[in-house]
């Protein structure tokens, strides 16, 4: 099993990603680069946070059209799992592997934050060790967090079981005072599908140690190690 | 003469688009309402409504019209704007001559 971290030119929670699957969860990680043709021999690819060509235009915008991102999308396609963090979600909406889009908070603020999410889909790769309805504290760091899509798309998604996340409060309940950017539906996490591209705002890589306040991204991750492991055996 | 007509020829080619990109109107317009508390705030009661969108000038080379819009409209739908959130229009008008 081998993680794959894509490093932008703007990104920055490149090497937190790196180093919880490398120091938290002592899984191989290796960067991928926005330029390089391939992903290699990787089974997860994490697209990380940031700001890739300085939020030009709009997030992700640019970063979609690198060269590493055709390679992504069919690593997608054949079914690899993706999953996109803050930036990173921005760039896969962008590219169209996720439905939807993420622009500006509504609020205009940009909010740094610890938020809670709630698990709305836990049959998912990323998020099958999860039960549902379970209450995740994680930080949100994101000036572009709003998320959209118009109703028939949602109708669809809902309809698919495409949403993954949404803002609670800490018991759960879905209030417009836990959402932290005017999203709709309060949605944090959708997924494609498919169910194995994964897109979400809040940053559960910043949440893997007691030290930084909250241990429960972790379970993301380890969902993702549970699934590639229980696939090794067969 | 002969210099003339090429130079003209050349010219012909340039072409100046000016791209407007503006949110869908389903879309909340978190700008547009900041800009419109604010010019309230500055005594201009008669304003309705406000929407913030961007725009965009290039020019670019293309046989005639016809190529360039196709060209624009590319642009446009790839990268210069999100078609799930933002709608575009452009204009286009010979450059240089």
């Amino acid at each position: 099993m081998r993680f794959g971290v894509i490093v932008f030119p703007g990104s920055n929670c490149d090497l937190d990603a790196y180093y919880l699957v490398r120091d938290v969860l002592r899984q191989p990680v290796e960067y991928i680069y926005y330029n390089e043709a391939s992903i290699g021999h990787c089974d997860v690819i994490i697209l990380p946070g940031g700001f890739t060509y300085g939020d030009y235009l709009r997030s992700g915008a640019i970063a979609r059209f690198s060269p590493v991102m055709k390679a992504v999308a069919d690593f997608a396609d054949r079914g690899g799992a993706v999953l996109g963090i803050c930036n990173g979600f921005q760039v896969l909406t962008e590219a169209g592997l996720l439905p939807g889009a993420l622009y500006r908070n509504d609020h205009l603020q940009f909010r740094c934050e610890q938020v809670f999410v709630r698990v709305e889909n836990n049959s998912l790769p990323f998020t099958r060790s999860a039960s549902l309805g379970k209450v995740l504290e994680m930080p949100v760091a994101h000036g572009d967090g709003n998320y959209y899509a118009p109703p028939e798309m949602l109708y669809v998604m809902e309809k698919n079981n495409q949403i993954v996340f949404r803002y609670t409060d800490r018991e759960g309940n879905v209030t417009s005072a836990a959402n932290p950017n005017g999203s709709i539906d309060n949605i944090a996490g959708v997924c494609n599908r498919k169910g194995n591209v994964v897109g979400i705002m809040p940053h559960p890589e910043r949440a893997g140690e007691k030290i930084l306040g909250s241990k429960h991204g972790l379970i993301i991750f380890k969902s993702i190690i549970n699934y590639l492991q229980s696939r090794e055996v067969v | 003469m002969k210099y003339y007509a090429a130079w003209k020829e050349a010219k012909a080619l340039q072409w100046k688009a000016k791209v407007e990109i503006t949110l869908k109107r389903a879309v909340l317009d978190p700008q547009g309402i900041a800009v419109k508390n604010s010019l309230k705030a500055l005594g201009y009661e008669e304003v309705d409504q406000v929407r913030v969108g961007k725009y965009i000038e290039l020019t670019l080379e293309a046989s005639g019209r016809k190529e360039a819009a196709s060209r624009v409209e590319e642009m446009s739908r790839r990268l210069l704007s999100n078609p799930v959130i933002e709608d575009y229009s452009y204009t286009l008008q010979e450059a240089g001559l």
